[in-house]
């Protein structure tokens, strides 16, 4: 048997456009705090760089970044475009969120694809997650950034999502061969960043590099912004494979001698690729109920992502390779 | 089950968003090597449960083989993050974590003690309200501790907490306790640190942490967390005049042209009047965006878009403001705490960065520099990494700027070297050197370009270099009778003359050279400000110096000719004889022949006399010139 094939939710329809947020809810004074900072982020990003791009992964923390950006140059657009790195084996739900979110507001997107990794036939399930995410992911991005030469690239990745990532600074500098170097990141005092690049360098640039996992739902709670249902309690087909849960999100799943895809009411707490992420049981299905159930929650979100799992300090190597 | 199942939904007992407003404090460990900061906030995060449990699975199974205690939990793994850091035990980096207790929101910056690495303690305690200054009780206050306590003080924390760590190692004697603590305060009271908490721990077992140490009856003051949870920090920079350095100017379309930033300090309300710094116009608000939509006011903090009533000019780097004029000025004194590992150059020119504005700027003058043992200001001619001076500085234009200690956003500075991008020192700004006396720049009515549409020409410097008789000085008086010729307006600087004249006391050291070219470079910049094209033979062997000329006019004016003749070619040339003579050994330090000649990269022409004529290689550069619509 090769595979199932599963029916797609509609994504929920969008709601309120940026800056028409709920004018009367009082919001936290923190979470004002951590959207100015990320916006002055974001203004700084589009003033000092030549050509900025926005790295759109779908999730969650894509769509606060997006919020934010929307709001930084309201009336007007960001004045740079969005990338998507398109494995080809992103859930079916996210490619049309996507795709609705751009159009919804649009912008401008690029999807780019590693085409030589897809024409050697590279994949999740029989390359190992390691060499596939080098692949599709690491390589493609960097392929991307070159073809477009951006020299700047915005990202949501936030300091309490890893140990390597809670050490790297909000304008973080790459050189000409897309490489981090942990050990030698320039000062970064105040909110004063040096922006100053030699011709082939690019920076990697993190608004959201101090909220948490908490502060983005309690944001999204706030400002209602949309998210891909797949965040959502309901029930999908999953089968367990090496103690994770992974949904059976198209024909092209290979499964194991015993699988079978059983429908369970599930939810995620990253998104990446389906192969690659493992979901929680659980019956959260609106907004409140994930802060809830996050609040109570004692494992991480990094729990679910398989592609940390391969060594220790992976993170911190595939950063230094040009990951994101 | 082995994956993970979700609890199912109970009431969390925090209470959440709307009623959630508790306060965040920001605070940064800091102290000498291996005191313990690391380990001291693994144990924050650690007492706060702040850590689920596959990384407490983790930090277990990573304490066994990465650890430095012997199988125990090695609390310091958790902030340790870096491979580098877990392989030899230490911080190199500064890392940003987040908790909370009932009371308030953290973020901790743990910073690492190693001096080779005081740039990042300084990137962790610049936005910190409170620091914990950790000593070891065997060692007590040792320079590390006095370095960095000088940083915090330069940085205007007001609020310490020493934490006398390893007391276990001491067998918590309260009198070694006490001498310590009586060591540390007179440092801060002379550093000018107003409130210090002394509190005695024992980091990785928790002592006086979280909870209060049971070994240490003697000592009846607050926890750490206690402490942390109700000190009082609040400094309002609300209460201070208006200051919104603008960021970008938001112009989607015709009809609306609204200033970004972030307010820096003071309110604002729509139909106040601002003065647009530093050319002093002024104006009224009309509309205050926020992220939280069109308000009537905002306050400092919030990332906001004005529109004003009046079509003035006003860009990034521009600062809008109420109240008191704040300081405009192109010279001040600052301390510079230097973090290149490249020393200071009185004279160079750096890039300075103060809030959105960057501008070129000189440190003309190390006034002094503080030696961190005794605290005395003693004189000297540079800054080495991680030292401390109080310099002034010279800016290419006027900068809008308060002192420090009125205003962290609108009084500290970066300098990044303009070469190799690096930053190379964090400044915090004393006062102007104009007085009270502000200048506003003046908009000169004739700029650059009417000079420029007048003369028909783009203007622009042509930097000849090369080795001593590569050519330089004929093939640019050539193009200077050329550009003549076709009725064009040039300047011809060449290094030989200007050392008749302006250059007259200035000989061949190194840095007589880089006061050479420095003022040939400036003059150079006067003429293109003046609309014209400037020629500037000059042997200029070194590539910095010729970046900084670059960078002392504007990006695309700067046209690098390099004169390659060989120095075989020019050897024998030798129309002045200065090689027979400096192979005699009676020229020191002559190019070429014991000082480096450091060739372009990428220079924008280049020309090998010995190859092409004269007249050739003037009209390949008329042609580039033609090409590049410089004519
Ligand atoms: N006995 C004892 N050992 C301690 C105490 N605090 C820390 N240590 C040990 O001292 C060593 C250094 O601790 P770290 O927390 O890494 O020190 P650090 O100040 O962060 O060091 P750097 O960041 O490299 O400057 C570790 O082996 C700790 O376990 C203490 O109170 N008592
Ligand atoms: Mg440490």
């Amino acid at each position: 048997m090769t595979g199932q094939i599963v029916s797609i939710m509609e994504p929920s329809p969008a709601r309120n456009a940026p800056n028409e947020a709920p004018a009367a809810r009082n919001a936290p004074s923190h979470l004002r705090r951590l959207e100015a900072e990320s916006i002055h982020i974001l203004r700084e990003t589009a003033a000092e760089f030549r050509k900025p791009v926005m790295l759109y992964s779908i999730g969650k923390d894509s769509s606060v970044l997006l919020h934010l950006a929307m709001k930084a140059f309201h009336p007007g657009k960001p004045p740079f475009p969005l990338l998507h790195v398109d494995t080809t084996w992103k859930f079916r739900e996210m490619i049309a969120f996507r795709d609705q979110r751009a159009r919804e507001l649009g912008l401008d997107l690029i999807v780019h694809t590693n085409r030589d990794g897809l024409s050697q036939g590279i994949d999740p399930f029989t390359h190992g997650s390691a060499r596939y995410t080098d692949v599709m992911k690491t390589q493609a991005l960097r392929q991307a950034l070159d073809l477009h030469s951006f020299d700047a690239a915005i990202g949501g990745a936030r300091r309490d999502e890893e140990k390597s990532r809670a050490k790297e600074r909000v304008f973080s500098h790459r050189s000409a061969a897309h490489r981090w170097d942990p050990k030698n990141q320039r000062p970064e005092l105040w909110s004063l960043y040096n922006t100053m690049l030699a011709p082939g360098e690019s920076m990697r640039v993190f608004p959201l590099s101090n909220w948490t996992e908490l502060d983005i739902w309690d944001y999204i709670l706030l400002e209602d912004i949309p998210i891909v249902p797949l965040y959502l309690a309901a029930c999908r087909p999953v089968v367990e494979r090496d103690g994770a849960l992974i949904m059976v999100d198209d024909e092209r799943m290979p499964l194991r001698a015993g699988e079978e895809p059983r429908w369970r009411s599930v939810r995620f707490r990253t998104l990446g690729c389906y192969p690659l992420s493992g979901a929680t049981i659980s019956t959260a299905a609106t907004l409140p109920e994930i802060v809830s159930e996050m609040m109570a929650s004692r494992t991480s979100e990094r729990q679910g992502r398989m592609i940390d799992r391969d060594s220790p300090a992976s993170m911190e190597r595939k950063k230094a390779e040009g990951y994101f | 089950m082995s994956y993970h199942e979700a609890p199912t939904i109970a009431a969390p007992d925090a209470p959440r968003l709307d009623q959630d407003d508790r306060p965040t404090l920001r605070f940064v460990t800091c102290g000498s090597v291996d005191d313990g900061k690391s380990t001291l906030v693994g144990r924050l995060l650690y007492d706060s449960k702040t850590l689920l449990d596959d990384q407490l699975d983790a930090l277990a199974s990573e304490s066994k083989t990465a650890g430095t205690t012997g199988g125990d939990l090695d609390f310091a793994l958790l902030v340790d993050g870096l491979q580098a850091e877990r392989e030899q035990g230490i911080t190199i980096d500064v890392a940003y974590r987040f908790f909370a207790t009932k009371l308030r929101r953290f973020i901790v910056a743990d910073t690492p003690g190693h001096a080779q690495y005081t740039r990042n303690m300084a990137t962790g305690a610049s936005n910190a309200d409170l620091a914990v200054v950790l000593v070891d009780a065997r060692k007590g206050v040792i320079t590390q501790t006095r370095r960095h306590s000088h940083i915090l003080s330069l940085l205007g924390i007001r609020h310490v907490v020493l934490a006398v760590n390893k007391m276990d190692l001491i067998g918590f004697d309260g009198d070694r306790f006490a001498s310590i603590t009586a060591e540390y305060l007179t440092l801060a009271g002379q550093l000018g640190i107003s409130r210090v908490q002394c509190i005695p721990v024992v980091a990785p077992d928790g002592d006086n942490i979280v909870a209060a140490s049971t070994r240490m009856p003697w000592y009846a003051g607050p926890t750490v967390t206690a402490y942390l949870e109700s000190v009082d920090v609040a400094g309002d920079v609300s209460q201070r005049p208006f200051r919104l350095p603008v960021q970008w100017v938001n112009r989607p379309h015709a009809d609306f042209r609204g200033f970004c930033g972030r307010i820096a300090s003071g309110t604002i309300a729509t139909g106040e009047t601002v003065t647009v710094q530093p050319s002093g116009l002024r104006t009224r608000v009309v509309r205050i965006l926020t992220p939280a939509g069109e308000r009537d006011r905002a306050k400092a903090g919030e990332s906001v878009t004005l529109t004003l009533a009046d079509e003035i000019d006003v860009s990034r780097g521009d600062v809008l403001a109420a109240g008191p004029t704040p300081l405009v000025s192109d010279q001040f004194a600052a301390h510079l705490v230097w973090f290149d590992d490249e020393a200071m150059v009185a004279g160079r020119r750096y890039v300075l960065k103060c809030g959105t504005a960057s501008t070129g700027a000189v440190i003309t003058t190390l006034k002094h520099r503080i030696a961190i043992d005794t605290m005395a200001q003693e004189s000297a001619t540079t800054l080495e990494v991680n030292q401390i001076g109080y310099v002034h500085l010279n800016l290419d234009r006027p900068l809008v700027f308060e002192a420090y200690r009125d205003d962290r956003d609108m009084g500290s500075f970066i300098l990044v070297d303009p070469i190799s991008h690096r930053s190379a020192a964090a400044g915090m700004i004393g006062s102007s050197l104009r007085g009270s006396a502000n200048i506003h720049w003046q908009r000169l009515a004739v700029d650059k370009s009417v000079r420029a549409q007048l003369k028909q020409q783009r203007p622009c410097v042509l930097w000849f270099t090369g080795l001593s008789g590569a050519g330089k000085s004929t093939l640019a008086d050539h193009v200077d009778r050329r550009l003549a010729e076709l009725g064009r307006h040039a300047a011809l600087l060449d290094g030989d003359n200007l050392r008749h004249g302006i250059n007259r006391d200035l000989g061949f050291s190194s840095a007589e050279r880089t006061e050479n070219v420095r003022r040939v470079a400036e003059i150079a910049a006067l003429f293109v400000e003046a609309g014209m094209i400037a020629l500037v033979a000059l042997i200029s062997p070194f590539r910095s110096e010729r970046e900084l000329a670059r960078l002392r006019v504007e990006a695309g004016e700067f046209i690098e000719i390099h004169v390659a003749t060989p120095l075989a070619e020019c050897e024998r040339r030798d129309p002045k004889g200065l090689y027979r003579k400096a192979r005699a050994g009676e020229l020191p330090a002559f190019t070429g022949i014991d000082q480096p000649y450091e060739a372009p990269q990428a220079p924008e022409i280049t020309i090998d006399t010995s190859e092409l004529s004269s007249e050739a290689a003037c009209e390949h550069i008329i042609r580039y010139l033609r090409e590049h619509n410089y004519l």
